[in-house]
């Protein structure tokens, strides 16, 4: 087990008591997507679909890659890691 | 020199230069494709001419028809220039937090110019044109994002011109927006020399778009979908404004290359690669000049402040 930080969107916010930035403990991707969900519930429905995967509106980096291209939800996690959080939007012109 | 008929024809066919002095690996090479150079001065410019030519094809255009597009800037400024040339009548649906330029360049086309709210950024743009497109069925709406000739434009014109003036290319980086770009170059390069690697770099632009009500709300580009997008690139990043501002001054101080924010952002996606992996030669794309982001001070003032400044200003 190793201690992350997590950075969670505005949209996420006040599901999260307000918090813009957790500390989470876990040893992969996935264990801090758990954790999340246990502390703060509300989240559950915004972050994971109901075969417990990422929602795909939702996007979440570790240290700003897209964990889609590394092992997703069992990429493992280092000391000190950035996790990411972020909606899916329209980007470009 | 040639004489051209028109500036259309002046579309695609651009240069590639060497910046392998920003190289953070001797034994990579990275190479600058410049869209600026396109007659509107974008890499839209390509998709622009695209989109107006399937729909001319498909009869759905005629002299005097209505054109309308949600675009912060780009697409729309190349079909503002392409609609004055073609006698079309442009709508622009632009977020009003736009750098100044934009709305000016737009005006001189000929564009007229539809606000959607700031705060739902290219999101609220969209979904208003979406809206206004249901209430105005005469309208023609190509619609970037979901339009099969905005990738197509790049599987035929950039990614060819890309393979052909470098053929020993290893990596592509490129910005994420529509996914044309990427989906584009990405499956000619993969289709044509598979072991070739395509990566995506990113604005965190989800962290604070305010009028996201929830995740629902979010947008993944049909073209992302219809294309492959997740088996297509082998790695998608975020880059943040420091690093892409960072990269942008560095581009035009140490290369010459006076590019937009977004081009920082490709050349930051380029030099993470480049320090990944053992040698190769890494081509990404410039995709406008810098011209209309300098109201925004991000070439001059302290870069921390610009960043801030950033989240609030439409740069990709
Ligand atoms: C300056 C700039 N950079 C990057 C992009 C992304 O390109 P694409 O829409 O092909 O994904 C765009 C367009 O959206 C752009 O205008």
């Amino acid at each position: 087990m190793v201690t992350v930080s997590v950075r969670l969107p505005t949209v996420l916010r006040p599901a999260a008591g307000g918090q813009s930035k957790l500390s989470v403990a876990g040893a992969a991707v996935g264990d801090v997507v758990d954790r999340l969900i246990e502390d703060y519930p509300a989240l559950e429905s915004n972050l994971v679909d109901d075969e417990g995967s990422v929602r795909k509106f939702v996007n979440i980096y570790l240290n700003d890659e897209d964990i889609r291209f590394l092992e997703s939800l069992e990429t493992p996690l280092s000391e000190g890691d950035e996790l990411a959080i972020l909606p899916a939007v329209a980007g470009g012109q | 020199m040639a004489v051209f008929s028109s500036v259309v024809d002046l579309v695609g066919d651009t240069p590639i230069v060497d910046v392998s002095q920003l190289s953070p690996n001797p034994r990579v090479r990275i190479l600058a494709k410049l869209e600026g150079q396109n007659p509107a001065g974008s890499v839209k410019d390509r998709i622009a001419l695209g989109m107006i030519e399937a729909a001319e094809a498909a009869g759905e255009l005629r002299p005097g028809s209505v054109l309308l597009e949600p675009s912060s800037g780009n697409t729309g400024i190349a079909l503002a220039m392409i609609a004055r040339i073609r006698g079309y009548h442009l709508k622009i649906v632009l977020p009003e937090n736009v750098t100044v330029e934009r709305r000016q360049l737009l005006e001189a086309y000929g564009a007229e110019i539809i606000d959607s709210p700031g705060a739902e950024g290219s999101n609220g743009a969209v979904r208003l044109a979406e809206k206004l497109a249901a209430e105005n069925p005469e309208w023609v709406f190509l619609y970037q994002y979901g339009n099969e000739a905005n990738p197509e434009a790049h599987r035929t014109g950039t990614g060819p011109e890309i393979l052909k003036d470098v053929p020993e290319i290893t990596h592509f980086v490129a910005g994420l927006g529509t996914s044309g770009t990427l989906m584009g170059v990405g499956s000619y390069l993969k289709e044509h020399k598979p072991d070739v690697e395509i990566y995506a770099v990113e604005p965190p632009s989800g962290e604070r778009v305010e009028g996201l009500r929830n995740l629902d709300d979010g947008y993944v580009p049909p073209v992302f979908d219809r294309w492959g997008g997740m088996e297509l690139l082998d790695g998608k990043r975020i880059v943040r404004p420091v690093e892409s501002l960072t990269w942008t001054r560095r581009l035009v101080s140490e290369a010459g290359i006076f590019a937009g924010i977004s081009s920082g952002a490709a050349m930051a996606g380029a030099a993470k690669v480049a320090e990944r992996i053992d040698e190769g030669v890494i081509v990404f794309v410039v995709c406008d000049g810098g011209w209309k982001y300098l109201s925004t001070g991000a070439y001059t003032e302290p870069i921390d402040e610009i960043a801030e400044r950033l989240d609030d200003v439409i740069y990709f």
